[in-house]
């Protein structure tokens, strides 16, 4: 008991500095966005501090349920889609020598430095009407007519996973790379053929990663609203699209805090359960 | 002991131009217990990783019970493995664990259930199923790589260096344990180590392993009383080797002239003029004041070395040589610097022929 004590001190030190950081910019606008999420809205789009629970029962309308419910999708969909092209990349790097495995890695950092807007735009060019993939289409015959691929929801999911593939890919490195090679050798000692290997011994030993790729990609996708405004062109709505509008154009700040307050609910749930069945560790990457 | 279970002939592997093993011949018999003992970096790794299928033979063939099995992928071989880092699945408790290769073999629920429960109560571990582990000591882990490959009633078992990672004491404790559980299972151990004493310990037969040759194989007491090669006598044990050139044979007599004198060594199929190495072990090597008749080998005591019940002497001959020679504590009649003459029974010392 008293050893537990003196540690207290030291502990609140270190903690200290990031402790009033979290506070000030994380804690305390959390509390305001969920405190006016129960206040009202005034005529000319200001707060009015008035206890209401107007905008939740808005947000039972089947308009903005269509909307949460196809967010969800969208953003389980881009996970799923993630996980399965980034599980196969990140076994292959994970295999590679560390020298080569570091660049490979690079390479996947790269997009991080270029603005996201302009990689944004660069898929509108690439896929516009009289872009080159509807000019290679129709030349070769495969299409008569050109394509309508942007402002749909395929290219919106497409924006998405470039977007998110690399916090996909890094958590699933750094599992997989941890994995070692012994149990698989163990494995197919016991019997097991490679497939029954994957599915009893890599896919469980690395499930960690699995699981922080699963948060590090399906959390920012439900509220990105960059994607969905630039390649949706405004006409695709998610529920990150219809916060900002609430926030910005619309001027109805409680409601907008209430779809927040929804958001972070679901994420809140998810970290819940990530937090009983993986590591901290493995969100760490080399 | 019966037929050959497992049969190594003329194999050879290399990392690219780097020769691991050379052109081997073995054969291990059923029910034995064989150790492949040699320094690291002798093969011996790589001809158990070669039988397990974890490793292909560059060139040779590799049979267990009569098959040819250089073709067939590990989960294709009735071959089980203890590794040295037991190499348990961190994600499954005890009994998922022990019973992984009965459940991929898709072996009935309930009959899993009493061999595994069986074969952890044969290793001591009866009540640890549900424990994960990271949460048992290393010994305990090494009971459960044991049990884990042995449930699956494999023909052999491949233990490489099982009980390296254990300390000195837990070590002792469970060589004695799995020669134990080696004899009542009556199943084939081939045990990779390069802990000689722990060979010489557990072992029905030993292969001495040097640079990707066997350099003998055969029982623990020969290995130690009649080392074939130079390096054996070496590495088995401690040893007084001199290097030198036959003088004179009469019988199997042998007077051998080396720069540290003259001694002689018991053995046949020699010719004068040839070179020789003589194997003396410290526990026969005689002293005194004088020479002894067919011996010329003056030393001067350097230092002694307390051992407990004996006491180890080192004297220093010519040419920076150092022999070494142990006696009871009570016999010892020594100081430092004194003036001897070592001898022996030419019986106990080992002829070598220079390979």
């Amino acid at each position: 008991m008293n050893k537990k004590r003196k540690n207290v001190l030291p502990a609140l030190a270190q903690a200290g500095p990031v402790s009033v950081w979290m506070i000030l910019f994380v804690t305390i606008p959390m509390i305001y966005i969920v405190y006016i999420s129960f206040m009202s809205r005034g005529v000319f789009g200001d707060v009015v501090y008035q206890f209401s629970m107007e905008s939740y029962k808005t947000l039972l309308d089947a308009t903005y349920f269509k909307v949460i419910t196809k967010s969800l999708k969208v953003a389980v969909f881009t996970t799923v889609l993630c996980l399965l092209v980034g599980y196969p990349f990140a076994y292959f790097i994970a295999r590679k020598p560390r020298d080569v495995a570091s660049k490979l890695i690079t390479l996947i950092m790269i997009p991080f430095w270029t603005n996201s807007l302009m990689r944004l735009n660069s898929w509108l060019l690439v896929f516009q009407t009289s872009g080159p993939v509807n000019n290679f289409l129709q030349a070769t015959g495969i299409v008569d007519h050109p394509v309508t691929f942007i402002y749909t929801d395929g290219l919106v999911v497409l924006g998405m996973i470039t977007n998110m593939l690399p916090f996909a890919v890094l958590p699933l490195y750094s599992s997989i790379e941890k994995l070692d090679g012994s149990l698989l050798e163990a494995s197919a000692d016991l019997g097991a053929n490679p497939v029954k290997t994957f599915w009893h011994v890599t896919l469980p030993v690395t499930f960690p990663g699995i699981f922080s790729s699963i948060i590090l990609v399906f959390i920012p996708t439900l509220g990105i609203y960059t994607v969905s405004d630039m390649l949706g062109g405004g006409k695709v709505l998610y529920i990150g699209n219809i916060i900002k509008n609430q926030f910005g154009a619309i001027r109805n700040w409680p409601l907008g805090a209430a779809l927040s307050v929804l958001l972070i609910a679901i994420t809140g749930i998810l970290i819940f359960i990530y937090t009983r069945f993986a590591n901290i560790e493995d969100m760490e990457v080399v | 002991m019966g037929e050959a279970i497992v049969q190594l002939i003329d194999v050879d592997k290399s990392y690219g131009s780097n020769l691991v093993v050379k052109k081997m011949n073995m054969e291990i018999k059923e029910g034995e217990f064989l150790t492949l003992l040699g320094p690291s970096g002798c093969g011996k790794t790589t001809t158990l990783r070669m039988i397990a299928g974890f490793e292909d033979a560059t060139s040779g063939i590799i049979m267990v019970q009569g098959e040819r099995v250089e073709d067939k992928e590990p989960f294709e071989r009735d071959v089980n493995t203890v590794f040295q880092s037991y190499a348990l699945f961190p994600h499954m408790n005890v009994f998922d664990n022990v019973a992984y290769g009965l459940m991929i073999k898709k072996v009935p629920k309930a009959e899993i259930k009493t061999r595994v429960m069986e074969m952890l109560e044969m290793v001591q571990l009866s009540g640890y199923e549900k424990r994960k582990p990271d949460e048992l000591s290393g010994g305990q882990n090494q009971r459960v790589a044991i049990a884990r490959a042995l449930v699956n009633n494999p023909k052999v078992l491949l233990l490489d260096e099982p009980l390296g990672a254990l300390d000195l004491k837990l070590r002792k404790s469970m060589q004695i344990e799995l020669k134990r559980l080696q004899k009542k299972l009556g199943i084939t151990f081939v045990y990779v180590t390069h802990d000689q004493e722990e060979a010489l310990t557990m072992s029905d037969r030993i292969a001495v392993m040097n640079g990707g040759i066997i350099d003998q194989l055969a029982a623990p007491m020969e290995i130690y009383n009649r080392p074939a090669t130079r390096f054996v006598a070496g590495f088995i044990g401690e040893s007084n080797i001199f290097d030198g050139i036959v003088k004179a044979i009469d019988g199997n007599t042998i007077t051998v002239e080396a720069p540290q004198g003259i001694m002689q060594v018991t053995g046949e199929g020699f010719e004068v003029g040839e070179e020789i190495h003589v194997s003396v072990r410290p526990e026969a090597v005689n002293y005194g004041k004088e020479p002894v008749a067919g011996f010329d080998l003056q030393a001067k005591v350097l230092d002694f070395i307390y051992l407990g019940s004996t006491v180890k002497t080192t004297v220093s001959m010519n040419e920076g040589f150092e022999a070494k020679f142990t006696r009871f504590e009570q016999g010892l009649d020594l100081k430092e610097e004194d003036q001897l003459y070592l001898s022996w029974n030419p019986d106990k010392a080992v002829a070598i022929k220079k390979s």
